[in-house]
């Protein structure tokens, strides 16, 4: 088996390369299902300890257990890339799954989202987990939880722009507000009015944060009073493992239909035995399986990739006239993933040809019931970017760090047609107060009213603006 | 087997020992520790909860544990619209999935169950002995005496202690390895051999002797008219974890059930819980009774008995002073009397008032206004006496 296992990956390996695959040294690991489904809870070999990740191990292995579902692949965006197989796996689940990863690695190394991502992040994660456990040790596990509780509830909201400034270290003293002037006859322009030069330079407060903020992480750690060292330390470390994890949450449709085009290309060119052949077909259509009820990234990224493919090797007249030349459709594919992120992706490539071949359809709750509600292209097109806009959650900025003058944070949701989660968002909000030690306000929209939510660290309140 | 230099720098397989690797079973026992500690802070809800109490002893129940969501700031999803994918011919207006009941309320405020759509809902699996570990370790059986000694004592053997000495057949190889592993390992080398005389462990047992007390409950429900259901539900999820607590706490309890209205009868657990009659309520008619069985089957020498009685309080103002005289009696011969009145509203009781002159420690009440007071009930009922 060892030796046939090692045969396969040297020959998948060296069809990859040959068909232009760029990835990091490989680092395959065997391991057995418990281990498999342990890394798969918590995103990574070697993580900081927390019963959230226990809950999800539980999950997902119980599923395991009665045979309802399995981890195909799991992969390590790292340099040198881990990728860890099941101890069970036949060598044909083997073969499909190393094609998959080593399309997955590819994509880490080479699509724009990535490059900044940490490839030490393994032993980064390590180092954290070490830290954590020593502050468990310093100040009990109890302690260390409800920390973690409270930062894990917020932990989406960061800003995970590839560029982005450093917090601007604000000012909080009061300012002066100057008149400009901008050229040296402006009075003349108020020649025959009252002088009220006086009033406007009237102390104003300035705003706190300037613009608003999107990474309330960052805000918090820097701004909260309430927070110890070994607090802002956490809240560091978190934000760092959250950078990391950002980018694949923005490209997961294309991600997976990277790999799952390149395990169905790469196997294709193997000399497969016709039972190795069934058993193949049969996993590769559990993996690209469209759902009636969400949309399943392997398979959609699938079709995208397949119909770029098709269009550019195949150019209609239109697209001839804007200089594609035919056959460059695997030339393309490769732009794509290299520049694009799964919102590009769909609006750019995900045609009304393909979504009238692919059925897709927009449902909502009608009548106590999930119905089909529009088929139209640009709906079902934008409704799929919409939600995948901030990696499907909703974006949130810190309006105000100073609200009421008394410190309290004000915090804005960019509604967009979607509500919040009303029950979720009242438990959510005392962690925040617990992480900034005064009030917290949110402000968002129920069934289109301005709706303020509070908690004053007693109760939760809700009010129309 | 040999391998090119440029394959190994690519790739490499490993297959280490994982064994050591527990890290997803030790934060698994914190997520069920918490799930433990959720239901220890839910049990008054968690006692009353319609689930259970109609499961008829159906060992696992879902029951839901909110306070373990992980929260998150995240979208409605009824409010939202998502897109799926068919297989074809899908037309507007089909409909694919069922959507579940209170979803339609539209404050934003439902509470929707986990349903085929995707919500994350977590509910957890309780076992009905699970909850009893917790609820049983408030309760105790009362004024509990020791009757008839001779007939109720138990010898049991327990292997509770090691020593150097015993009979060989009693030898507890684990620790004998154990030692001589340990002590060979001061010597440098952690082997089994060589293995001394003194390295010898024997398992040994104490003689136990337990006293065993009979008890039976008297169980006396009103089932008359002016019981609603509130009332019959409060008075059933008492009997059903008095009847749970008596059956697991002691191995030698008997319980009757009386039930009565104008005039009190006999009958099974099952008829018990399941009878709904009209008509008036004479309480003394179930005090009648219990002191009958107990003149024919219960002799105080040898049981300690224990009469409960559930009623809303609403009894002929004519029969209360009769009421007095029997509990009065039926404490004479009683471990502890228990009346547990459902009375939601705070009405006034004739029952309640006039058992209020009842100054005896055997007599213990509680006064029920909602389902949650099931707990309380049983807590005031099951203290032992201090």
């Amino acid at each position: 088996m060892d030796k046939k296992l090692h045969h396969a990956i040297a020959e998948i390996t060296e069809i990859a390369s040959g068909f232009g695959l760029d990835y990091f040294p490989m680092r395959y690991e065997i391991c057995p299902a418990d281990i498999i489904y342990t890394f798969g809870a918590y995103g990574m070999p070697t993580r900081f300890t927390h019963w959230s990740f226990g809950k999800q191990f539980h999950k997902m292995k119980m599923q395991y257990d009665f045979g309802l579902s399995q981890i195909y692949e799991l992969v390590i965006n790292s340099n040198p890339c881990y990728a860890f197989l099941l101890d069970t796996n036949s060598l044909i689940q083997n073969k499909l799954i190393i094609a998959h990863v080593l399309a997955h690695c590819d994509f880490f190394k080479n699509n724009v989202r990535f490059s900044n991502t940490r490839r030490d992040m393994v032993e980064s994660m390590t180092a954290t987990a070490e830290r954590i456990a020593d502050y468990e040790m310093l100040h009990g596990k109890e302690e260390i939880e409800s920390f973690l509780d409270a930062v894990l509830a917020i932990q989406e909201h960061i800003d995970p722009s590839i560029i982005r400034p450093k917090l601007p270290d604000y000012n909080l003293e009061e300012e002066e507000v100057e008149t400009v002037r901008k050229t040296a006859y402006d009075d003349l322009w108020n020649i025959d009015q009252p002088a009220n030069d006086k009033k406007s330079t009237v102390p104003k407060r300035k705003k706190f944060p300037p613009n608003p903020e999107k990474d309330l992480l960052l805000f918090i750690q820097e701004y909260s009073r309430e927070l110890e060292e070994w607090q802002r330390d956490i809240l560091t470390m978190l934000r760092e493992e959250m950078l990391y994890f950002w980018p694949q949450l923005e490209t997961k449709i294309m991600n997976e239909g990277w790999a799952s085009y390149w395990h169905q290309r790469i196997l294709r060119e193997m000399d497969l035995t016709s039972d190795e052949t069934i058993e193949f077909a049969k996993l590769n259509a559990n993996v690209v399986q469209p759902s009636q009820t969400t949309i399943n990234p392997y398979y959609l990224g699938l079709k995208i990739f397949e119909d770029i493919e098709k269009r550019y090797d195949h150019p209609n007249e239109e697209m001839k006239r804007i200089g594609i030349k035919p056959n460059s459709g695997r030339e393309k594919m490769f732009e794509v993933r290299e520049i694009e992120s799964d919102i590009s992706f769909i609006r750019n490539y995900l045609t009304k040809d393909l979504m009238k071949k692919e059925d897709l359809y927009l449902f909502e709750k009608k009548n106590g019931n999930y119905q089909i509600t529009d088929k139209d292209y640009e709906h079902v097109r934008d409704q799929l970017v919409s939600m995948r806009v901030n990696g499907s959650f909703p974006y949130i900025v810190v309006e105000d760090g100073d609200y009421s003058r008394n410190g309290e944070l004000y915090l804005k949701h960019g509604y967009e047609g979607t509500e919040l989660d009303s029950r979720y968002l009242e438990n959510v909000l005392p962690y925040i107060y617990q992480l900034w030690g005064r009030t917290v306000h949110l402000e968002t929209y129920v069934e289109n009213k301005l709706t303020l939510y509070s908690y004053d660290g007693k109760k939760a309140s809700r009010s129309f603006i | 087997m040999r391998v090119s230099e440029k394959e190994e720098k690519q790739f490499v397989i490993s297959q280490e020992n994982w064994s050591l690797h527990r890290k997803g079973y030790q934060d698994q026992e914190r997520h069920v520790d918490k799930v433990k500690e959720a239901i220890r802070d839910n049990l008054p809800e968690l006692i009353s909860e319609e689930s259970i109490i109609m499961s008829n002893g159906r060992d696992v129940i879902k029951i839901p544990i909110r306070s373990l969501d992980e929260y998150k700031i995240r979208y409605n999803y009824d409010k939202t619209k998502h897109v799926g994918q068919g297989d074809g011919d899908s037309q507007v207006g089909d409909v694919i999935a069922r959507g579940t009941e209170d979803g339609e309320s539209g404050s934003g405020q439902g509470k929707q169950a986990g349903d085929k759509a995707g919500q994350d809902y977590y509910e957890a699996e309780v076992t009905i002995a699970e909850l009893e570990n917790v609820l049983f370790k408030e309760m105790e059986l009362p004024n509990l005496q020791q009757k008839e000694q001779a007939d109720i004592t138990t010898d049991k053997v327990e292997f509770n202690d090691i020593r150097k000495k015993g009979l060989m057949g009693n030898i507890d190889k684990k620790r004998t390895i154990i030692t001589a592993i340990k002590r060979n390992a001061m010597k440098g080398k952690a082997e089994i051999s060589p293995l001394n005389n003194d390295d010898l462990r024997f398992k040994t047992w104490d003689e136990v002797t337990k006293p065993e007390s009979k008890a039976v409950v008297l169980a006396m429900m009103d089932t008359s008219g002016s019981m609603g259901a509130f009332e019959k539900y409060c008075a059933r999820s008492f009997f059903f974890w008095m009847t749970r607590f008596l059956r697991s706490k002691y191995e030698t309890v008997e319980i009757e059930f009386i039930a009565h209205h104008t005039e009190a009868k006999v009958v099974t657990e099952e008829a018990f819980f399941s009878k709904g009659e009209s008509g008036g309520t004479i309480c003394s008619s179930a005090y009648q009774k219990a002191l009958e069985l107990i003149a024919q089957k219960y002799n105080p020498t040898r049981f300690n008995i224990y009469p409960v009685h559930f009623s809303d309080g609403e009894n002929m103002t004519s029969d209360n002073e009769k009421c007095l005289k029997l509990v009065n009696e039926l404490m004479e011969v009683s471990s502890m009397f228990g009346y547990g009145e459902v009375n939601a509203h705070s009405r006034y009781s004739t029952l309640m008032n006039t058992y209020k002159k009842l100054d005896n420690p055997k007599f213990r009440h509680y006064v029920l206004k909602g389902n949650r007071d099931v707990y309380e009930a049983l807590k005031s009922l099951f203290k032992a006496t201090v």
